[in-house]
């Protein structure tokens, strides 16, 4: 399921409900990412997330539907805010349940890396300077194509 | 062609979106980007290095190669830094 959103959430009501009925679910990992209040050394006040909508909805939809190809998941929530928000809160919440650890732990990892450089959202952190965009970083690409080049943790965990 | 932009792209153009009619000898995205660098100080800015400029056509990813139709929705921005 995917959730774009201005508005909080509540990480154990969610869980709850993407388990509710689904006792085949062994286990579930999740990341929970938060805004920080240093960037570069500086402190931040807040950050506003941009994106795309529409898109962004869509890009999501493809990141989930190619973790359930890869790992045979019983459930995935991406939960992702927008708007104006300060140092502590919620940003994204990212969920993959299965009957397995190894799948739910290896799925939610892809999940997070996929969506940082595959969704278009946009971080504007503002500190005493003023406000800064802030800027990809390459480890990021790398960590998304470390699942493209090497599949086989995907595989090991795949029924045969 | 409706055009839309985001984050700094946005920022240094000065408008979220726009509609434009290109001239006709431009046929790709990358011709579109080196067409909008003339458009005035704002566009030259936002698209100085087009290499970092992500592209999306009808909310798809595209490359500059990417060839254009007159209905397109063309989305510019930066790098997604989401998560």
């Amino acid at each position: 399921m995917i959730r774009v959103q201005a508005e909080d959430f509540d990480v154990g009501d969610e869980i709850d409900r993407l388990t509710s009925g689904r006792t085949h679910i062994g286990g579930i990992a999740t990341f929970l990412g938060l805004v920080r209040d240093m960037a570069k050394g500086r402190p931040v006040t807040a950050m506003t997330l941009e994106h795309f909508p529409g898109m962004t909805e869509k890009e999501l939809a493809k990141i989930e539907v190619e973790a359930q190809e890869r790992w045979p998941l019983d459930a995935t929530l991406i939960i992702h805010r927008y708007g104006r928000l300060a140092p502590g809160d919620r940003i994204v919440f990212v969920a993959a349940a299965s009957a397995h650890r190894e799948a739910a732990f290896e799925a939610c990892m892809f999940l997070v890396d996929y969506l940082k450089t595959r969704a278009p959202f946009w971080k504007l952190e503002e500190g005493a300077a003023g406000a800064e965009w802030v800027e990809a970083r390459e480890s990021d690409d790398l960590a998304r194509a470390r699942w493209e080049a090497d599949s086989s943790l995907a595989k090991r965990v795949r029924p045969a | 062609m409706k055009l839309l932009y985001f984050a700094w792209v946005r920022q240094r153009i000065g408008i979220a979106e726009e509609e434009v009619t290109p001239p006709a000898n431009v046929a790709t995205l990358g011709d579109l980007v080196e067409w909008l660098k003339g458009r005035g100080p704002g566009y030259a800015a936002a698209f100085a290095n087009p290499g970092v400029i992500k592209a999306a056509v009808n909310q798809e990813f595209s490359r500059p190669d990417r060839r254009l139709s007159p209905g397109d929705e063309i989305a510019l921005f930066p790098p997604m830094t989401g998560g």
